[in-house]
């Protein structure tokens, strides 16, 4: 199921061999915290990693990409439409907008919960209707992030559920992940986040 | 090893190079190179008010024998320009490094200028890096070569290095004593007499660099198959290298000057010239002129916006991979002004009141987009308050709607405060909004002379804002509570009302993520009052909808109680929840 580190074949427009992860969300929703995590837990296994984030005006709650490549060579730092192994996305209408990116037999890791961008909140737009059917028809994963991450301890840690989501679909040992959240989040929610994690983990079968 | 973003990288290679001063004004991408500069060991670092300001410190201080860095977002180079072109002249004492981090794709930005023209026509070399450990690098080297060819360098970044995070191996800061500082008229007092020597010495000093550059290792060439030649830079040479990975390349480190004999010696290695390059057309104007032909590959690469390794595959007639079509029914998520900003009613108030309302850079600037829709012009940092003034003297004399500049309180210091002074000098009319939020809001909540917080947190004081208006004779100066919806529209009202005046408003209230001082209440609810008129959905705020058809509905995580849209409501339909928050 899960894009294997060892066996992907690249397609163009990559040649430097390396896995792409593309992290879509909203401003405000914590895709940094999560894309950098992986990035670490990436360096400390001996691999090559470039990181991309936008800033400014869009964190005012626009539409958002991070993107993670990760391999033993890296060259490009950003994403191309049909070139990436992993999506996680934080928000059901950012993953249908980040469905082009997604490589043929590429994981598809989707918070299963979706926030109104202001032209719907103010009726000038609607929803896609059936979202979460659409995203399943896709071949994604839809991950319960906010319940789980409220049973580990707050609500604020539905990143890194869904960071454990992604963990269970690449080859990194769950304790090089869970060393890398130790060292990165604040001493007191250590063992929240790492059981957000575990709980994200849980949801996917092991690659 | 670190993982390092292009600006830590940057702030890095000018810390190890023995930089001891920082200035600068914040901007996207360029922002964050300050902040981690400011908090390296035995540096002083300020945040200016302007990039011109900081560029002139940066003279001084590097005339006095320091090393400095000075770090801008492009279109802050528009403002430092002036002393720019004159620091060629003078050159440097200590050496001077410059970043101008660029924004093509303009992710939050209001233009897409590429700052290598800068360099060509202040005639200041440019390092170009791809990567953060070519940022260390390559500000290290820019340092020493600023003191070796005596002449301010700058350094390009693009976001995708700014804002990109890639392993950097650090080292150790290099101990750089103060350099003697001897009075030198000739050197640094640029009238005529001194200043047409010293453009003779730019001449001569800028013809060693051209030498040096043919052999700067920061340039590298990599021949591979001899039918394809690729000339490019920066982030771009990384797609090439995804993209083409059999041509032969010339990647440039430094991109003025350009080591001519170096190009042309890859040109006659290989059969055909391409040039990449990211929204604009430099680089090719470059090769261009050196006599050497550049050819188009089978599609035209794109004018604007940013490359990605698809695109060049694509224009070299090769395919992409397959993938599945966008989605055509998703509503766009535009950013938007923060539940509770206290901002929103100022704006819902002006365009009510039907102004003309110019507008000025921040995030203040989302208050042009729907459903407020209240803002008729931006261009640049303070032009609300000067576009105000233009729009004042050509319609005086007509039958006009009442004419608005609103402007936020660090972008007033920026270069607001001149254009408030030309007006008051001339004479003009017309009403200026000040809204003062108690930070630089949208480039991550920096200090600024208004809040009186310094970047190393040295003490300082609050400058009196109302006072400094005043004492441009300015008598209507009026300080009100933007939550208030009356104060703000009584306010708005009085000062249009009074045409051949001119007025300024301090809207004061702190920004919603300044956690220290913005005061969090209990959240609001809709009750069975509401008649889903959706005149409170016209706030536009990200926690409360209306369609129009069932009841307003608020998100009480979301919601921080600043209670705008109870303000609205004509039924009372919407009150605040008793439990605290």
């Amino acid at each position: 199921m899960a894009a294997s580190m060892n066996s992907t074949a690249q397609a163009v427009p990559y040649s430097d061999g390396a896995l792409t992860v593309l992290l879509a969300g909203v401003g405000g929703q914590g895709t940094i915290l999560a894309a950098d995590l992986l990035a670490r837990t990436a360096i400390a296994n001996g691999m090559q990693v470039k990181l991309s984030e936008i800033h400014g005006m869009a964190q005012r709650g626009g539409s958002v990409t991070t993107v993670v490549r990760l391999g033993k060579q890296v060259n490009s730092m950003v994403a191309d439409e049909g070139s990436a192994d992993y999506i996680l996305s934080f928000e059901t209408t950012e993953a249908l907008r980040a469905i082009p990116f997604l490589r043929k037999g590429g994981l598809l890791l989707v918070n299963d919960e979706s926030i109104k961008p202001l032209p719907v909140l103010t009726g000038k737009a609607s929803m896609p209707a059936n979202a979460q059917k659409r995203l399943l028809a896709y071949g994604a994963h839809l991950i319960p992030a906010s319940r789980l991450a409220r049973e580990a301890g707050t609500v604020k840690c539905a990143n890194v559920v869904l960071l454990g989501a992604l963990a269970a679909g690449m080859d990194f040992p769950a304790e090089s992940w869970e060393d890398q959240i130790r060292l990165k989040v604040p001493p007191k929610t250590i063992d929240i986040n790492i059981a957000a994690f575990r709980s994200g983990m849980a949801c996917i079968e092991p690659a | 090893m670190e993982l390092l973003s292009g600006n830590e990288a940057i702030a890095q290679g000018a810390w190890e190079a023995g930089a001891r001063i920082g200035v600068a004004y914040p901007g996207t991408p360029s922002t964050e190179t300050m902040e981690a500069f400011a908090q390296k060991d035995d540096v002083y670092a300020e945040w200016c008010p302007n990039e011109k300001v900081a560029v002139e410190v940066g003279v001084g201080a590097s005339a006095a024998g320091a090393r400095v860095l000075a770090t801008m977002k492009h279109v802050g180079v528009n403002v430092a320009a002036d002393p720019l072109f004159t620091a060629a002249y003078t050159g440097v004492n200590g050496g001077f490094v410059i970043l101008a981090a660029d924004d093509p794709g303009m992710h939050s930005s209001q233009n897409e200028q590429d700052s290598r023209f800068y360099a060509l026509a202040a005639r200041i070399p440019i390092f170009e890096p791809a990567d953060s450990a070519e940022a260390r690098t390559f500000t290290k080297m820019a340092f020493d070569a600023s003191e070796r060819f005596d002449l301010p360098f700058l350094i390009r970044s693009t976001v995708r290095i700014s804002h990109a995070k890639t392993p950097v191996e650090t080292g150790p800061r290099e101990q750089v004593a103060l350099k003697p500082y001897e009075k030198d008229p000739a050197k640094w007092v640029m009238m005529p007499a001194f200043a047409k020597p010293r453009r003779l010495s730019l001449d001569a000093r800028i013809a060693t660099v051209q030498e040096w550059v043919e052999s700067c290792p920061c340039n590298t060439e990599t021949i591979r198959d001899t039918s394809i030649g690729i000339i490019c830079a920066g982030a771009s040479s990384r797609y090439v290298a995804d993209a083409l990975p059999h041509a032969s390349v010339l990647k440039l480190g430094i991109t003025w000057p350009v080591p001519a004999n170096l190009i042309k010696s890859f040109a006659d290695k290989v059969e055909r010239v391409y040039v990449i390059d990211e929204a604009s057309e430099y680089l090719s104007m470059q090769v261009r002129a050196l006599g050497i032909p550049v050819s188009d590959p089978v599609h035209p690469l794109p004018k604007n916006g940013e490359l990605t390794p698809g695109t060049i595959v694509h224009a070299f007639g090769r395919q992409l991979p397959d993938h599945e079509q966008p989605q055509t029914d998703l509503p766009g998520r535009p950013p938007a002004l923060c539940a509770g900003c206290p901002h929103r009613l100022v704006f819902k108030e002006l365009a009510s009141a039907r102004c003309i309302i110019t507008g000025d850079i921040g995030c203040y600037t989302l208050g042009a987009l729907p459903p407020l829709s209240a803002m008729d012009t931006t261009v640049d940092m303070g032009a609300s308050i000067s576009m105000a003034h233009g729009f004042e003297i050509a319609l005086a004399g007509t039958e006009h709607r009442p004419v608005v500049g609103i402007i936020g309180d660090s972008t007033f210091g920026h270069s607001g405060l001149s254009s408030l002074l030309n007006t008051a000098y001339n004479k003009g009319a017309g009403t200026i909004c000040i809204l003062d939020n108690r930070t630089t809001a949208m480039t991550g909540h920096q200090g600024n002379p208004f809040n009186g917080i310094t970047l190393q947190h040295r003490p300082s004081r609050e400058m009196d804002l109302e006072g400094l208006v005043r004492a441009l004779g300015i008598e209507d100066v009026r300080t009100v509570d933007p939550n208030d919806r009356t104060a703000v529209r009584t306010a708005i009202a009085e000062t249009t009302g009074a045409e051949d005046e001119l007025s300024v408003i301090v809207f004061r209230s702190p920004c919603v993520l300044l956690r220290d001082s913005f005061k969090l209440h209990a959240p609001y609810t809709v009750t069975d009052a509401c008649v889903s008129c959706g005149a409170c959905a016209s706030l536009g705020c990200p926690a409360l909808s209306c369609d129009g058809t069932t009841s307003a509905v608020i998100d009480a995580e979301m919601c921080v109680g600043c209670g705008h849209c109870a303000q609205y409501c004509g039924f009372g339909a919407i009150q605040q929840r008793e439990e605290g928050k």
